[in-house]
C-alpha cells in the first residue's frame, strides 16, 4: 500500500538560530504513515516535532531528502492539493478577527475549490457533518472568541475533518482539554480512524495518550529519530531516561495493557 | 440565508443609499440651481446649453463621480491593508502609503506633467509607484521574526509618512511656486471636477484595484488565521499577499493622483462595516466600496456647503471625523488584539 505520507532522509536547517544558539537541525529523518495507521510522534521540547508538521504541510521545504504525499513528491503538489490530503489540527487559532464557528469550519473547504468565491451547498453540508461529529453544532453561530479552550479545539478539529483529508495531523490534541473531553477526543479519534480509515499522525507530549492510541511510535530527539516501533518497544525505561534526562518507570495500563510512563520525581523517597 | 443572498441584500441597500446621497449632492452647491432644473438636465429634458447645464453636468456630476470612486477605493484599500497586516488600525494614510503616493504625484507634476489623458495616466503610475515604495519601506522597517507587531507597524508608518511629507516640501520649495498653484489645496485632499476622459482612467484603475483585492477575499479570510495556518489550509499566502498589496497600493496611488491624500476613510469605513457585518472579507470589501463611496460623497457635499461660497478640503473633514475614531479604536480594540 502506498504510504499516506513518507519522509525519505529529510534534512532541514533553519536559516538562523534564535539569539546566538546554533540553528535547529533535522537530520536525515525517514518514516512513513500507512493508510489507517496511527503514528505517534513523541519527544522532548526542541526534538523537531513542530518542524515535521511544518515540512508536511509545506510551510517549510526540506534542505535535503524528499517528502512523498500519497506516493507523489510534495514539491510537485500545489498547496491546495496538499491541503486536500493532509489536514493539520493546530493547538489553537489566533484571536483578533471574530469569525463564527461555522465560518471557521467552512474554511476547511477552501482547498477543494480555491477559486470559488462562496462555498457551495455541498461545502456547507460537509462542514455541518464535521461539526456534528465533534459535537459543536449548537455553537455554529457563536463567535470563536466566546468559546472555551476545549470548545475551540473541537472547532479546529471539525475544520480539519471538513477538509476530508486522508491524513490527519494532530498537534497536541488534548492540550486544552479536561479529562472528560480528553476521553471524548480519544474516542472520536478511534471512531474516525475505524470508520473513515483516516491515517493519523499524533504529535504529543503526552506519552500515555500516544501509547494508548498509536499503532507505532516515533521517538524524536534533537532532530533525529531515536526509535520507531510499537509502543511497548519504544517506551523503554533506559531509552526514555536517556532522551528526557529524568528517571521514569514504565508500567502497564490496568485496563488496556498498553504501556504507561510515570515520572519518578527527583525529590521522591 | 446564504452568504451570497446576504451579500446581495447588503449591496442592494448600500447602492440605494449611494444613489440617494448622490441625488442630494446634485441638488446642492454654490450656484443656485433649482431641483426641477437639475432633474430636467439629468433626464435630458433641459436646455441643450446654458449655465445650469454646465453646473450640473460638467461640475457637480463629475465631482460626485470622483468622490464616490475615491471613497470606495480608499475604503477597499483600507480593508486590504487591515487584512494583510492583521492590524485593525492599518490604513493608507496612517501607514504612510498615501504620503508616498503624494510624493510620486508631486514629482510627476514637478517634472512637467500637465493636464490631459496621457498625463492622468502618468500621474496614476507615479502615484502607484510612490505608494508601493512607501508600503514596502513600512513593511521592511516593521517586520520582524514575530511578524508585524501592531505598534511597530504604526510607528514605521508614521516615520515613512513624515519622510515623504518632508520630501514633498523640498520639491515644492525648489520649484517655481506658480507651477504648483493648487498643490497645497490638493495635498489636504480635495475633490475637484475631473474631465470625462480622466474620470475614465480613475474608474478603470479603481476597478482593477478592487478586483485584485476582492478576487482574494476568501483567501484573505484564511490569512487572518496567520500565514502558517493559511498555508496549512491550502492558501498560496505569498501570492495572496502580493495581490492584495498591489491592489491596495494601486487604489491608494490612484486616489492620491486624482483627489489628493484623503485620510482616515480607509480606517473608518472598513471598521464600521466590520462591526456591523462581521469579518468576512467577501461581504466586507464590496460593502466598504459602496459605503466608502457614500461616506466620502456625503463628506464632500458637506465640504462644499458648510462654508459656502468658500470651500473646505474634504480631507480636513475626514480627518476631523477620523482622528477621534482612531483614538477610540486604539484605546478599545488594540488593547485586546496587540501581542
Amino acid at each position: 500500500m502506498t504510504p499516506l505520507a513518507e519522509f525519505r532522509a529529510v534534512s532541514f536547517v533553519y536559516p538562523r538560530g534564535a539569539a546566538g544558539r546554533p540553528p535547529f537541525e533535522l537530520r536525515e529523518l525517514s518514516f512513513s504513515v500507512a493508510p489507517g495507521e496511527v503514528l505517534g510522534l513523541i519527544g522532548p521540547n526542541a526534538a523537531g516535532k513542530t518542524t515535521v508538521i511544518r515540512l508536511l504541510s509545506r510551510v517549510l521545504s526540506p534542505s535535503r531528502g524528499a517528502i512523498m504525499i500519497g506516493g507523489e513528491p510534495a514539491s510537485a503538489l500545489g498547496r491546495a492539493a496538499v491541503a486536500r490530503r493532509i489536514a493539520v489540527v493546530p493547538q489553537d487559532v489566533p484571536h483578533g478577527f471574530p469569525y463564527t464557528v461555522e465560518q471557521l469550519v467552512l474554511m476547511g473547504r477552501f482547498p477543494h475549490a480555491p477559486a470559488r468565491f462562496f462555498e457551495s451547498r455541498e461545502d456547507l453540508r460537509i462542514a455541518r457533518e464535521a461539526m456534528a461529529l465533534t459535537g459543536i453544532e449548537s455553537l455554529a453561530a457563536e463567535p470563536l472568541e466566546h468559546l472555551s479552550g476545549g470548545e475551540r479545539q473541537r472547532v479546529v478539529l471539525a475544520r480539519a475533518l471538513a477538509q476530508q483529508p486522508r491524513l490527519l495531523v494532530l498537534d497536541e490534541p488534548t492540550a486544552h482539554l479536561d479529562l472528560r473531553y480528553q476521553a471524548e477526543c480519544v474516542a472520536l479519534l478511534r471512531r474516525l480512524h475505524r470508520d473513515e480509515g483516516l491515517g493519523i499522525l499524533l504529535v504529543s507530549h503526552d506519552l500515555n495518550l500516544a501509547a494508548e492510541v498509536s499503532d507505532r511510535l516515533l521517538l524524536l530527539a534533537g532532530g533525529s529519530a531515536v526509535k520507531v516501533g510499537p509502543p511497548e518497544e519504544v517506551l523503554e525505561e533506559t531509552v526514555l531516561e536517556a532522551v528526557y534526562g529524568c528517571r521514569v518507570m514504565v508500567d502497564k495500563h490496568p485496563a488496556t495493557r498498553r504501556p504507561t510512563v510515570n515520572v519518578l520525581w527527583p525529590d521522591g523517597r | 440565508m446564504t452568504a451570497a443572498a446576504r451579500l446581495a441584500w447588503i449591496c442592494g441597500g448600500l447602492a440605494i443609499l449611494l444613489v440617494a446621497v448622490a441625488m442630494g449632492s446634485l441638488l446642492v452647491g454654490a450656484a443656485p440651481v433649482s431641483p426641477g432644473i437639475v432633474l430636467d438636465v439629468i433626464t435630458g429634458r433641459g436646455p441643450a446649453v446654458g449655465t445650469d447645464r454646465t453646473v450640473v453636468l460638467s461640475i457637480r456630476l463629475p465631482r460626485i463621480a470622483a468622490a464616490m470612486l475615491a471613497g470606495g477605493a480608499l475604503a477597499v484599500a483600507g480593508a486590504g491593508f487591515q487584512a494583510l497586516t492583521r492590524n485593525p488600525l492599518a490604513e493608507p494614510s496612517i501607514l504612510g502609503v498615501s504620503a508616498g503616493a503624494a510624493f510620486g504625484v508631486v514629482l510627476a507634476q514637478v517634472s512637467g506633467l500637465g493636464q490631459g489623458v496621457v498625463e492622468a495616466l502618468g500621474l496614476t503610475v507615479f502615484g502607484f509607484t510612490g505608494a508601493a515604495v512607501a508600503g514596502l519601506a513600512v513593511y521592511l522597517i516593521a517586520s520582524s521574526a514575530a511578524g508585524l507587531p501592531v505598534h511597530t507597524l504604526l510607528l514605521a508608518g508614521v516615520i515613512v509618512g513624515i519622510f515623504f511629507s518632508a520630501a514633498i516640501t523640498v520639491l515644492i520649495s525648489i520649484v517655481d511656486a506658480n507651477r504648483l498653484g493648487g498643490v497645497i489645496h490638493w495635498l489636504l485632499g480635495s475633490v475637484a471636477p475631473i474631465p470625462p476622459s480622466q474620470l475614465a482612467i480613475f474608474a478603470l484603475a479603481t476597478v482593477a484595484g478592487v478586483w485584485l483585492v476582492l478576487g482574494q477575499a476568501r483567501a484573505l479570510n484564511l490569512l487572518a488565521l496567520g500565514e502558517e495556518g493559511a498555508i496549512e489550509l491550502g492558501v498560496d499566502a505569498l501570492r495572496v499577499k502580493r495581490r492584495i498589496f498591489m491592489g491596495a497600493a494601486l487604489l491608494t496611488g490612484t486616489v492620491v493622483a486624482f483627489v489628493g491624500p484623503i485620510g482616515f476613510v480607509g480606517l473608518i469605513v472598513p471598521q464600521v462595516f466590520r462591526m456591523l457585518l462581521g469579518p468576512d472579507n467577501r461581504i466586507l470589501v464590496p460593502a466598504a466600496f459602496l459605503g466608502g463611496g457614500a461616506f466620502l460623497l456625503a463628506a464632500d457635499t458637506l465640504a462644499r456647503i458648510v462654508v459656502a461660497p468658500a470651500e473646505l478640503s474634504v480631507g480636513v473633514l475626514t480627518s476631523f471625523c477620523g482622528a477621534p475614531f482612531f483614538i477610540w479604536l486604539l484605546r478599545s480594540r488594540v488593547a485586546r488584539v496587540a501581542p
